[in-house]
């Protein structure tokens, strides 16, 4: 345990453990720290002096800077603390990185999700370098007597120029620790950052190439058991009864059990979910007796009737009623049919699109369709959970630990401050992370079996448990006049059980007569955030049909979509916009350059093209697709992003070339389908997953250069990507794709072109 | 159960368990190698990939009755310092996202670079194409490898 001093107000507890402590001491750890160019340093005395919540340093000026966000591939583990050293003044090569505690008073929201973390820890997480920085300049002033403004700082060493004085960090950290954190420090100016803007290695790079413990599956606890949850095999269907008689003579088996994960009337938070309530557990010594024992459960599930929820979340208290009956794909796509011609809620209407519809010399009218999608993040849901009657101990994989702790605390009849949930690296997440269901789950068994747990989803539970992307449908519409004018724009979508329109994004503000709808559909199957939730539809869908309009009004795809931001600047339809026509026409055009958009060398691909806006940031990708061993194939990528300042710009390459190959993956392949309530996939073998041979030869990513404050990079790359694809496969068979999984449509495309 | 003797990353083992378990599981709950991940349970996101005797297996579809006296190497044992020359390689290109597949993938071209120094783009893809990383790194996986390839010939 280390020992820190401090002026920062921390949770009462910690505060309290503090004061009995005295403040400021000595240990030692036996664990050997890592810095960020992930080398080691050896043993230290940890005596740590806490300057703001974010960085601590010894007197020996070791220097570490606390992660506050969850890390799930993202990079937030190295860029974040990347903003704090920028302002602290300090080697990046020499500091130590480490996850915060979850301390939301302490470190601010940590959450990751909405494409937020750096955006939101942008303007704090260099405040905190600065502040710092303040404070052990005022200790050194204080220390030498003489004025704050003539001492100045390089490279965690303090310099006094006419006295010739000098002094770390760490000599001066005790005393800067005792100081009142300064609010208003000035910031630098961004044109002359030297960190920020640096290509810098992961700090837990080595960690995961030599395969160190850092995600709750690894987790090790003395006496820990393992617990597997059987739950329905169908959505629409719940436990009736068990017989557990096998499955407790099996080797390693203590208790099999049902319960309730919410009993009735339970007010659900915003980000809570119910799959299935009521379900069952197999708890043991290790993963595969566990697993083993499963087997042997006698099971009977039971249809469910319309339940009722009761969430309480924003918006309010209301109830929820979740319909009975075992869903099947094609009766789901014949409803979605059904409802796509029946009147929806109006979202946003410019002009008068009715008129402009029945007055059009020519209307295109295209629907598009999407299915349910599974995260299948590579580590499967699982936490460590030791509850007792007085305290709670949660370790593994979320993305917003703080959403869910309220709701932990109810389940547990236990106060806030009772309850340590330690974040660990996440092995993916996609959105599917920030509903923590495994978590209530794992504290509940523990707390009844009396014993720390390790919950374990085998691959099958992980990708049946629901909390899908939502299947989607949308039909768009556009009117042109006798001259090939664009004179109204609708689009009308639908989803089970969400829609999944964003009337306020582009084309909107660009047409003067404009109209969107919504409508959904509610069912029992689970829905949740996915990468880039809405949007990851939403641009499939529109990108492609504005490539279809474009070849319609016989102009270029690219120019066209200029055209149309040229007049949503000049001239914009409505007010509620949410993009900046400047800079979604920025990497339109950055990427029409880089990839040699009109370079006859380039005839050889069939080329694709899309761009979208969503999480305040713009992307823009041109895709090259030959046919490769009969199967079309995405060769090479040029991607155009504008993130406002990039942090660590390796790693945002690296994000944008994932969201990439992640968009083509589930453009060509990803599908969630189900028959009477079952899931059709349940592993990889039946879930069509992109792998290393699909995956293309070359991505080249570029950023448009500006100053502007970070905006989302996790997600934004992602959507557009399924049209890019989606317009090179035309260009490709001839024949439009639009319907997801795009292969099986490819394919029968294929086969009617081959027969005639 | 069963008394089993195994040599994992050079170091004698005994364990005492259901002869039917899998490695993946022997390593992860028994030996506290945890390197070895769990994915998918049936061979078909290569995870949990280790070497026998310098060949690379699914540990999740191997019983560890059948090992005998076979040498298991894990992401562990690959290296002392993590200096082999495909997680150098791996370093250099920055290759994680979120890393959980990446031991698989590591074991998978440490054991594709033993048998063939210098393997062609098809080469790679017909080797690695059993180790799915969802966070989509393929691209820089690749370049890894080569990078590794030249390192070594």
């Amino acid at each position: 345990m280390e020992k820190i001093k401090t002026s920062q107000t921390r949770r009462s507890f910690l505060k309290s453990s503090l004061l009995a402590s005295g403040g400021l001491m000595i240990s030692f750890s036996g664990l050997s720290k890592y810095t960020s160019d992930s080398g080691t340093t050896p043993l230290l005395a940890e005596e740590w002096s806490e300057i703001t919540g974010y960085i601590k340093i010894t007197p020996d000026n070791v220097i570490k800077i606390l992660n506050p966000n969850p890390e799930f591939g993202q990079n937030v583990m190295t860029s974040l603390p990347m903003m704090v050293a920028e302002e602290l003044d300090v080697d990046w090569k020499k500091v130590i990185v480490e996850m915060g505690p979850h301390d939301n008073a302490k470190l601010g929201p940590q959450f990751t999700g909405g494409s937020n973390s750096i955006r939101m820890y942008w303007r704090p997480l260099r405040e905190a370098g600065a502040a710092a920085r303040q404070m052990l300049r005022d200790a050194a002033a204080q220390t030498w007597g003489v004025p704050v403004e003539e001492v100045t700082t390089k490279a965690a060493m303090l310099y006094h120029a006419k006295s010739g004085k000098s002094a770390t960090y760490g000599e001066v950290a005790s005393k800067a620790a005792s100081l009142e954190i300064p609010k208003g420090v000035a910031l630098k100016d961004v044109k002359k950052l030297s960190v920020v803007g640096t290509s810098q290695k992961n700090v837990e790079g080595l960690k995961i190439v030599t395969g160190k413990p850092l995600f709750a599956m690894d987790y090790q606890f003395d006496g820990m058991l393992v617990a597997m949850i059987e739950h329905p095999p169908a959505f629409g269907k719940k436990l009736k009864s068990f017989d557990a008689t096998e499955t407790l003579k099996m080797p390693g088996i203590k208790d099999v059990y049902s319960f309730k994960l919410y009993e009735d009337g339970f007010e659900q938070a915003g980000f809570d979910t119910r799959t299935f309530n009521d379900l069952l557990v197999v708890v043991g010594n290790t993963t595969w007796e566990v697993m083993n024992a499963r087997k042997k459960l006698k099971v009977q599930w039971e249809p469910i009737s319309d339940t009722k929820d009761t969430m309480a979340g924003r918006g309010g208290k209301r109830e929820v009623i979740v319909p009975a009956g075992l869903e099947s794909t094609p009766a789901q796509l014949a409803k979605m049919a059904e409802f796509a011609t029946m009147p929806a809620q109006q979202l946003r209407k410019d002009g008068d699109p009715e008129t402009a519809f029945k007055n059009a010399a020519q209307i295109l009218e295209r629907t598009y369709t999407a299915p349910f999608l599974a995260h299948n993040c590579m580590e499967p849901m699982n936490f460590f959970a030791h509850v007792t009657e007085e305290k709670a101990l949660l370790v593994g994989p979320l993305q917003a630990p703080g959403w869910s702790e309220p709701t932990l605390a109810k389940l547990l009849n236990l106060p806030p401050e009772k309850i340590e949930i330690q974040m660990t690296r996440m092995g993916g997440g996609f959105g599917l992370r920030a509903y923590s269901h495994y978590m209530y789950e794992a504290a509940l068994i523990s707390r009844k079996v009396k014993a720390p747990i390790k919950l374990v989803y085998s691959r099958e539970d992980d990708m049946t448990y629901g909390i899908y992307r939502p299947m989607y449908t949308a039909t768009y519409r556009a009117a042109l006049d006798a001259n090939k004018n664009l004179i109204a724009f609708h689009v009308k979508g639908g989803g089970i059980p969400e829609h999944p329109i964003h009337a306020n994004r582009f084309p909107a503000g660009a047409v003067d007569n404009y109209l969107a709808e919504g409508w959904t559909i509610p069912s029992n199957i689970t829905i949740g955030a996915f990468r880039a939730p809405r949007s990851n539809f939403n641009a499939a869908a529109e990108q492609s049909f504005l490539d279809e309009l474009a070849e319609l009004m016989g102009k270029d795809p690219i120019d066209f979509r200029l055209e149309l931001l040229k007049r949503a600047k000049e001239k914009p339809v409505g007010e509620r916009n949410e993009y900046d026509a400047d800079r979604y026409a920025g990497v339109l055009k950055l990427v029409k350059e880089k990839s040699g958009w009109n370079n006859p060398e380039n005839k050889k691909y069939s080329r694709g093209v899309a761009a979208y806006f969503c999480h305040a940031s713009y992307a823009a990708h041109v895709v090259d697709m030959i046919i490769k061993d009969g199967q079309p194939y995405v060769e090479q990528v040029f991607s155009a992003m504008d993130c406002g300042v990039v942090i660590n710009p390796d790693a945002a390459i690296n994000m944008v070339q994932g969201a990439v190959v992640d968009g083509i993956g589930n453009a060509f392949y990803g599908a969630l389908t189900h028959k009477k309530g079952t899931p059709e996939q349940n592993n990889f073998n039946r879930y069509r997953m992109i792998r290393l041979r699909e995956a293309p030869k070359r991505i080249d990513v570029s950023f448009v250069e500006n100053e502007i404050d970070p905006t989302g990079l996790g997600e934004p790359p992602f959507p557009p990507v399924f049209a890019a694809v989606a317009n090179a496969l035309y260009k490709s068979t001839g024949k439009r794709v639009y319907n997801q999984p795009f292969i099986n449509e490819w394919k029968l495309n294929s086969e009617k072109i081959n027969k005639m | 159960m069963a008394v089993i003797n195994l040599n994992v990353n050079g170091k004698k083992q005994t364990v005492d368990v259901d002869p039917k378990t899998p490695v993946l599981w022997v390593l992860r709950d028994h030996l506290n190698l945890v390197g070895t991940k769990f994915g998918c349970g049936i061979a078909q996101c290569g995870a949990c990939t280790i070497h026998l005797d310098g060949t690379a297996v699914r540990s999740c579809q191997l019983p560890v009755s059948v090992v005998g006296e076979k040498a298991i190497t894990t992401i562990e044992g690959l290296s002392e310092r993590g200096d082999h020359p495909v997680q150098q390689a791996w370093l250099e290109h920055d290759v994680p996202q979120c890393g959980y597949c990446q031991a698989g993938q590591i074991m998978s071209a440490a054991a594709l670079l033993k048998a063939n120094p210098t393997p062609s783009d098809e080469q790679i893809e017909s080797a690695m194409n059993g180790n799915l990383c969802r966070c989509g790194t393929y691209v820089r996986i690749k370049a890894a490898i080569k990078t590794a390839a030249t390192a070594k010939s």
